[in-house]
């Protein structure tokens, strides 16, 4: 569908510069993933694109243009870390999709987009009347990405959008964001500081450390053979995983 | 709308809320019921005391007291609820412009708001009584917009939480526009708050009014409020003193109907805070005594820990939940035991419960509960043996640390209070500790302040406060859940250092299998408030019996997962402590249920609680394409 293009991208608060320069690309139809220890500017990068926090220099492009970052209609969506603080407790969950559809549709017309959204991230389309505080975290992490669908995105950026979750739904979330790249033809920027869930989605990976990008390229490469010094340690830093899990092929739970 | 009738139950909140509704009732119906009686001159009792034809006397002009105080309820009422809606609108109108026009415009208005709320009020409603001229409606406008200043803070305050929250953020980025998402997410979510500081205001604005009318500056005659009658009532208040005090009484009882229904909702809505109880300091015991501890004569002297049908219940509403059902383990010398399940199958609960660490209303019991060979059952105070021998790390250090003090100084506090040491020694002792845990240039750092220090070095700050004393056994819950992997290895290395060169035992909770099998050499997974399976740390991958341990191993992706594959998920929900299926708890979401299985609840027996362990599992691949709903 859609190229995402940094441009040296830079995001400076006031005495801070949290972004320096960064260049980078989600290629149409790829799941990028941006890795970096806290702090290191990942979800300033987020936020810049969204709108959400301010460019201080560079540009960011879609497909060549200028992205639009303010108005009705954002090409661009973001699922957010926290799904018990990015639901409005005091909204349903259909009003909280249905806010986020850019066009002015009649209510029968609207209320059938929100259960198609809904079906669409495998949440029975009867939610659509409950509020947040009836949903587990892994069904509200299921709206949160209902509502950015619903702005019918070219490229979707999920910063750390299972950190705050369960091991046990971390996993239905992850399959769900494959699906949508794979069925929906999605760009997607996912932002994570847990490398093996990022070797899992991305097809390539971007590191960051202390503002700047310091390593970018196609997944295997980044993670068998790591040109920064950086992303050595953070490597050597993945828990080994459970021990002899390696040798022990998981198939009896596919 | 649910908490604020369960407001209304509370013994103040009768007390405000019928204060309130009598109020109310009379403001509207006062005037149409007693119109005649409060306006009739009665010539022949002017300035008379009370009698049983006027109970509280009459008047000047010999109109019954009684009844005009009852038909002032509506004007004086009226003034305050108008003066406080002006206060409200305009403040919160003022409060939003830093969040609708930017920082610009915000920030002046702010800082002019701040100083007018460190004016005296008199002064302010003074003012603009002067400004607006005399009379009702001036006396209306002066009080409102002296009040604005206080709401618009307010104000400001709460939008400014409110807009920090990540669903503002997320309203944003989709291209909701300012003003629907005032209306939409910032007054529902501030509304609460508003109104019940609205309802105290009013209290304290109908004084103002009082005291307006009473200078002179408020309602004039003919029409009477309380303050207009107190004024009147003053001249003679030696010889008839119930002129004045009758409408003062009402003054003061109308204003303690809207204060008192503020706080009881306020409280009500205050109850909300759940989670006080994790950050529990001093220990105290609400628990009931043990059935029948048994003989400690045969105390294994490796035992750290000795944990024996160990539960924990909460009262709630009229009910009971439990959400830690019996739950037996033993910790030796030196070794690392793991937790490990989902959120709410009762690890932290459990842990607290082992460091003494749960105030009422938990109600901790156990068969047995011994650290170091002593029973914490036996009645007699064990701070002391607590605070010495086990350490407690929880997974937010910001909050286990004082942000007012220095990070020596918390440490050398530990050091004080436990061993009694001497200011100079205990200083000494946690630049030492905090040497130990690898904080670089401890001198400098042990004056800095916690919010100095990055999440890591806090974290391992705190696990230098715990190695303060001699501790025989960590408790670390989710250590390393908000830290990034490589502040995750620190820490992780410094838990094992400091567990082989000082012999220490530790529990490591985590809802993450990969960090507990990190570190851990024995494993005890929960469920439901049970241990469903006990298990060395290598036996994780290729020998847990348990499905629910292979569920929870199988969904986590590590860096050998197979890419071309979906991830194992875990269909349905874990279970809600107050409802806690008969038969096995984990029934419902396991793929080798049978009859048995929901009827009857397995026990522990050999390391796992389950009627079909080690049972190869069916091929659950449908799942994901159906509906997930997890
Ligand atoms: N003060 C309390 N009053 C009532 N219920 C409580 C209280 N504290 C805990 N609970 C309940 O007890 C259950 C177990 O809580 P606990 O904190 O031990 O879970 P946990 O396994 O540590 O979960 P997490 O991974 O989210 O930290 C939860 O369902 C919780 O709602
Ligand atoms: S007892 Fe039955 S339902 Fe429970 S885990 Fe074992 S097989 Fe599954
Ligand atoms: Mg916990």
């Amino acid at each position: 569908m859609s190229r995402l293009d940094l441009q040296e991208l830079t995001v400076r608060y006031r005495h801070t510069t949290a972004v320096d320069r960064v260049s980078l690309t989600v290629p149409d139809g790829e799941i990028v993933g941006l890795v970096g220890e806290s702090g290191s500017g990942k979800s300033s990068i987020a936020r810049a694109i969204v709108g959400l926090a301010p460019v201080s220099g560079g540009r960011i492009e879609l497909d060549g243009r200028e992205l639009a970052r303010r108005g009705r209609r954002r090409p661009v969506q973001m699922v957010f870390q926290d799904p018990y603080s990015s639901l409005d407790p005091r909204m349903t969950v259909g009003e909280s999709i249905a806010e986020a559809i850019p066009e002015r549709l009649d209510r029968t017309v609207r209320r059938r987009e929100v259960e198609r959204l809904l079906h669409r991230v495998h949440l029975d389309p009867a939610r659509a009347g409950q509020r947040p505080g009836q949903l587990s975290g892994g069904q509200r992490q299921r709206v949160a990405l209902a509502r950015a669908l619903a702005g019918r995105p070219e490229v979707l950026i999920a910063d750390e959008i299972t950190s705050a979750l369960d091991v046990s739904v971390q996993g239905a979330i992850l399959n769900l964001i494959r699906e949508m790249q794979r069925e929906l033809g999605l760009s997607i920027l996912f932002i994570s500081h847990n490398l093996a869930v990022v070797r899992y989605v991305a097809s390539r990976i971007a590191v960051m450390y202390q503002g700047r990008l310091v390593e970018d390229g196609p997944a295997a490469e980044v993670l068998g053979d790591p040109s920064h010094e950086y992303t050595r340690r953070l490597l050597a830093a993945v828990p080994a995983g459970v021990a002899g899990r390696s040798t022990h092929p998981r198939k009896e739970f596919r | 709308m649910q908490r604020w009738s369960r407001a209304a139950r509370t013994p103040l909140g009768i007390v405000g809320f019928g204060l309130l509704a009598v109020t109310l009732f009379l403001a509207v119906f006062a005037p149409l019921i007693w119109h005649r009686q409060a306006g009739d001159y009665d010539t022949d009792n002017l300035l008379a005391g009370a009698s049983g034809e006027h109970w509280f006397g009459t008047d000047n002009l010999g109109r019954d007291i009684f009844y005009r105080v009852l038909v002032a309820t509506r004007l004086s009422i009226t003034l305050a609820v108008s003066a406080t809606l002006i206060a409200v609108v305009v403040g919160v109108v003022l409060g939003a412009a830093p969040t609708l026009l930017g920082r610009w415009i915000g920030r002046p208005l702010i800082g002019l708001v701040n100083i007018l709320v460190a004016f005296p009020g008199l002064l302010l409603v003074l003012f603009f009584a002067i400004v607006f001229g005399v009379g009702a409606k001036g006396a209306v406008l002066a009080v409102g917009l002296a009040g604005a200043p206080t709401f618009a803070r307010l104000g400001h305050t709460l939008m400014a939480a409110v807009a920090g929250r990540d669903f503002v953020a997320a309203a944003r980025a989709s291209g909701v526009r300012p003003g629907r998402i005032l209306v939409r997410h910032l007054l529902p979510n501030i509304a609460e708050p508003l109104i019940v500081n609205a309802t105290i205001g009013a209290g304290g604005v109908l004084l103002s009014f009082a005291g307006l009318s009473f200078l002179g500056l408020g309602v004039q005659s003919p029409d009477y409020d309380w303050g207009r009658m107190m004024q009147d009532g003053l001249g003679g208040i030696y010889v008839h003193p119930l002129a004045a005090l009758a409408p003062g009484a009402a003054v003061i009882i109308a204003g303690l109907a809207f204060n008192l229904s503020g706080e009881a909702v306020a409280r009500a809505l205050g109850v909300q805070v759940d989670v006080a109880w994790r950050a529990v300091v001093t220990p105290t015991r609400h628990r009931a005594r043990a059935a029948a501890p048994p003989p400690a004569d045969d105390v294994d002297p490796d035992l750290v820990l000795d944990v024996a049908n160990l539960r924990v219940a909460f009262p709630h509403g009229g009910d009971v939940i439990r959400p830690v059902r019996g739950v037996t383990f033993q910790v030796r010398r030196g070794e690392a035991v793991g937790i490990v399940g989902e959120s709410g199958s009762g690890k932290s609960l459990t842990a607290l419960a082992v460091a003494d660490l749960l105030e009422f209303p938990a109600q901790v019991d156990a068969d047995r509960l011994a650290v170091l060979g002593t029973d914490l059952h036996d009645g007699t105070d064990h701070r002391h043996l607590l605070g010495t021998s086990v350490a407690m790390v929880f997974q937010d250090p910001m909050t286990s640390f004082n942000p007012a003090h220095r990070v020596g100084a918390q440490l050398a506090e530990a050091a004080r209070a436990h061993q009694g040491a001497t200011r100079k020694q205990a200083w000494r002792r946690a630049v030492d500790r905090l040497s130990a845990v690898h904080i670089h240039d401890p001198h400098r750092r042990a004056r800095q302040y916690p919010f100095e220090f990055s999440g890591g070095m806090r974290q391992r700050a705190m696990i230098g406060m715990g190695l303060m004393g001699a501790p025989k056994l960590i408790v670390a819950d989710e250590p390393t859940t908000a830290l990034d992997v490589t502040v995750q290895r620190q820490v992780l290395d410094m838990l094992r250092e400091v567990r082989t060169t000082d012999d220490v035992a530790l529990i490591l909770i985590s809802h993450d299998v990969s960090v507990v099998a990190e570190v851990c050499d024995r494993v005890m997974v929960m469920y439901a408030g049970r241990v469903v399976e006990d298990l060395p740390a290598a036996d994780l991958a290729v020998a847990a019996r348990h499905p629910y341990t292979r569920a929870l191993v199988a969904a986590v992706p590590d860096m050998h997962s197979d890419l071309d594959a979906p991830l194992a998920t875990i269909f349905g929900q874990p279970v809600d402590p107050a409802h806690v299926p008969d038969g096995c708890a984990y029934a419902a979401r396991c793929p080798l249920a049978d009859r048995r299985c929901r009827t009857q609840e397995p026990t522990l027996t050999s390391g796992v609680a389950c009627w079909h362990p080690g049972e190869s599992l069916p091929v659950p691949h449908a799942r994901d394409a159906r509906e997930v709903d997890a």
